[in-house]
């Protein structure tokens, strides 16, 4: 392996003789330690409810749709959705207690399976850590309660975002995923709208590997 | 891949009189240089995240050693392995192993312009191992045996006909009643036949748009979804990137982010933006169970300390390829190799070399246009006059254009013999030009002219208006 002929050269090109040391080696690992800001644009920066209003207005613009509603009223509203997009009513869904919690008896027609898939359930529900207003953007994090399957080879997704959860920036999101977090999962998914494709002649195409449907069910008494 | 950046000048002609490349490199205009300018215009501080995107590239490049030993660090304890590779041979070596180690038959693959820099789909099927490209346009041209034409928009130089046809070909054995006409319904077979693919595959690969040394994540960027099936379904997962990817923390990759999306293809934020970090976790239901980054140098050390380094800061978003002239009256693939527009004409020298490579810092009509969009203010025009500088005194250039500049050099060097040349021949061609005000031959300027005409001079010689005082 070329790792020291590789570090050498770097070093070389830089015209170091040896790695970094003394007080610019602390500086580079205070600036990993401590992360910092950069410049975060002002349209994030707005009070809740303008953050839902810019969510839902930027999340419509690629294609997701939105509705706000009460925790107790998930299991209806997500039957109410696959019924009018002519959809069985049946999902794979996230073992997540947070989502067991919520009264699934008030829509007993909805036959769900926990747990991840392998491609073979139409429509996949999960719960986003949070969502970035800024653009449009949930955030999932994979874990025992969130497999990634769900976000992308269901043809529907459907995702559960508790409003206290919906940032205005992405630099929130981070500090939040650090404060609550004691390692990085294996993986943060952002995603921006249903799969899309615009590789044969630049028109843009739905469900080009994943979901081609995706709906935010904004939840306000849910933390 | 094999170069033909050799047979700039010819590729380039062909590339012209192609009636099916000219259409498709006139769609480019709607989709990618109006919605840039749209997404610019929708966002205020748009012009200053370039600034500090560009000094957050300058920082980590400045400590490029340091920031690699953290990522290097942090993947480590989240239970991945980096692969450290000096060149493409050692690269593909590298992949083939670990391949071989998983037992794997096919692998997928998200999009990596790396892999293509390298050659490593074809060295993988001579070693009996089946690459498979999910990303559509990939596909495409996957099957075309071709290689891609703009590096985010592969097969932008195919229309919807020349893909049904190859669709008809490798899915339906060339049975033409199944021939599909609509893009949605190209759209639906290619899901439905790489679906079966992914859930197949036994490795996935994909590229890199950055590395975080905060965390240790890799982070890709798409819109179909096709990197995150190819990085979730096998059970390994092998990140390639070279060098340059890496930034210091995730507030650095936001900002780097924030400009990507927009310049590439006027989009607010990809559809998906993943981070990934080592392989699943206990308790995780899926992911990879083993996680590789194969961190290639490839010449990379070489431009860090020359006068080439800010093309290290690309995040190849494909602005440059989108905004520029030459691009868009020959496409990507006269260009030769990997890496087409202005980006590729600074790059290919570098990997290449400048004797395979000489033509193509002369591609570019220096219109400016390149470093006026490059999100991470790279100053193209000024990287290919360095190149064009080593052509000139390694002596690549031809010897009419050596003869021309040396002729020009020397008369520059004598003030008053220059401006009395310069007036004779601005009298002489604008009497040749004369109603129409252009010329459609030049003295030893026929190649130049075979495509163009030449605008006639008008009036008196710079020097002589500014003499007469006419200056403001």
């Amino acid at each position: 392996m070329s790792r020291a002929a590789i570090l050498a050269g770097v070093r070389q090109a830089l015209g170091r003789d040896g790695p970094l040391e003394g007080e610019a080696l602390a500086a580079l690992d205070r600036r990993l330690a401590q992360p910092r800001p950069n410049l975060v644009p002002t349209r994030g920066r707005v009070p809740l409810e303008d953050r839902v209003a810019l969510f839902a207005r930027l999340a419509g613009e690629v294609g997701a749709t939105t509705e706000r509603l009460a925790a107790t009223d998930v299991p209806m509203a997500i039957a109410r959705y696959l019924a009018q997009q002519n959809l069985p009513a049946a999902a794979a869904i996230a073992p997540d207690p947070a989502l067991d919690a919520l009264p699934w008896s008030t829509a007993p027609m909805l036959a769900l399976k926990r747990g991840p898939t392998q491609g073979d359930n139409l429509v996949g529900v999960s719960r986003a850590f949070a969502a970035v207003a800024e653009t449009g953007t949930l955030v999932m994090l994979s874990g025992p309660d969130s497999p990634t399957t769900l976000n992308f080879l269901s043809e529907t997704h459907v995702v559960v975002l508790p409003v206290a959860r919906l940032a205005g920036t992405y630099e929130e999101v981070w500090a939040r995923l650090r404060a609550e977090r004691d390692a990085i999962p294996r993986t943060v998914n952002l995603i921006t709208g249903p799969s899309r494709t615009a590789d044969i002649e630049q028109t843009i195409q739905r469900g080009a590997h994943g979901p081609r449907w995706l709906h935010i069910l904004l939840v306000d008494d849910e933390g | 891949m094999k170069s033909t950046a050799h047979d700039f000048p010819a590729n380039a002609a062909a590339a012209i009189a192609d009636p099916a490349l000219q259409k498709a490199l006139g769609r480019l205009k709607g989709h990618f240089i109006d919605k840039r300018a749209a997404a610019r215009a929708k966002l205020p501080e748009f012009d200053a995240l370039r600034d500090q995107a560009k000094a957050i590239k300058d920082h980590t490049l400045a400590h490029l050693d340091a920031y690699l030993e953290r990522f290097e660090a942090r993947v480590v304890a989240a239970g991945g392995q980096v692969h450290w590779c000096a060149d493409g041979a050692e690269a593909r070596a590298t992949v083939l192993e670990i391949c071989r180690r998983a037992g794997a038959r096919t692998v997928t693959k998200g999009k990596t312009m790396i892999a293509e820099e390298i050659g490593l789909n074809p060295f993988l099927e001579a070693n009996g191992i089946e690459p498979v490209e999910t990303d559509l346009g990939e596909y495409i041209i996957q099957l075309a045996k071709e290689p891609p034409s703009h590096i985010i928009a592969p097969a932008v130089h195919k229309n919807k006909e020349q893909i049904s046809d190859l669709f008809v070909d490798h899915h339906h054995g060339g049975d033409r009643s199944r021939r599909l006409q609509g893009i949605p319904e190209l759209v639906t077979e290619a899901r439905e036949v790489l679906r079966r693919r992914f859930l197949a595959a036994d490795v996935g690969i994909t590229g890199a748009n950055l590395l975080i040394a905060e965390t240790g994540q890799t982070v890709i960027v798409t819109n179909e979804g096709n990197g995150d099936l190819t990085q979730t379904l096998p059970g390994v997962h092998v990140v390639l990137a070279s060098l340059e990817k890496v930034v210091p923390t995730l507030e650095d990759a936001t900002t780097i982010l924030r400009v990507l999306a927009r310049s590439a293809t006027g989009q607010e934020f990809s559809t998906y933006t993943t981070f990934s970090a080592g392989p699943r976790r206990a308790g995780d239901h899926d992911g990879p169970a083993a996680f590789h980054v194969v961190l290639l140098d490839n010449g990379r050390t070489t431009l860090l300390g020359n006068e080439m380094r800010d093309i290290l800061r690309c995040i190849r978003c494909g602005a440059c390829l989108n905004h520029c002239p030459v691009y868009g009256t020959i496409g990507g693939h006269a260009y030769g190799w990997v890496y087409p527009g202005p980006m590729g004409s600074v790059l290919s020298p570098a990997l290449i070399g400048l004797d395979e490579a000489h033509h193509l810092p002369n591609a570019s009509t220096f219109c400016g246009r390149c470093e006026e969009v490059c999100p991470m203010r790279i100053p193209l025009p000024r990287l290919l006059r360095h190149w064009r500088e080593r052509e000139f005194a390694a002596a690549k250039a031809p010897a009419a254009a050596r003869w021309g500049l040396g002729a020009w050099a020397f008369l520059a060097a004598r003030p008053r013999a220059y401006r009395l040349v310069a007036r004779l021949v601005a009298r002489t061609l604008a009497l040749l030009g004369g109603r129409r005000g252009r010329l459609a031959a030049l003295p030893f300027g026929a190649g130049w002219t075979a495509t163009r005409d030449m605008p006639a001079p008008e009036g008196a010689t710079f020097h002589a208006q500014w003499a007469a005082g006419r200056r403001r």
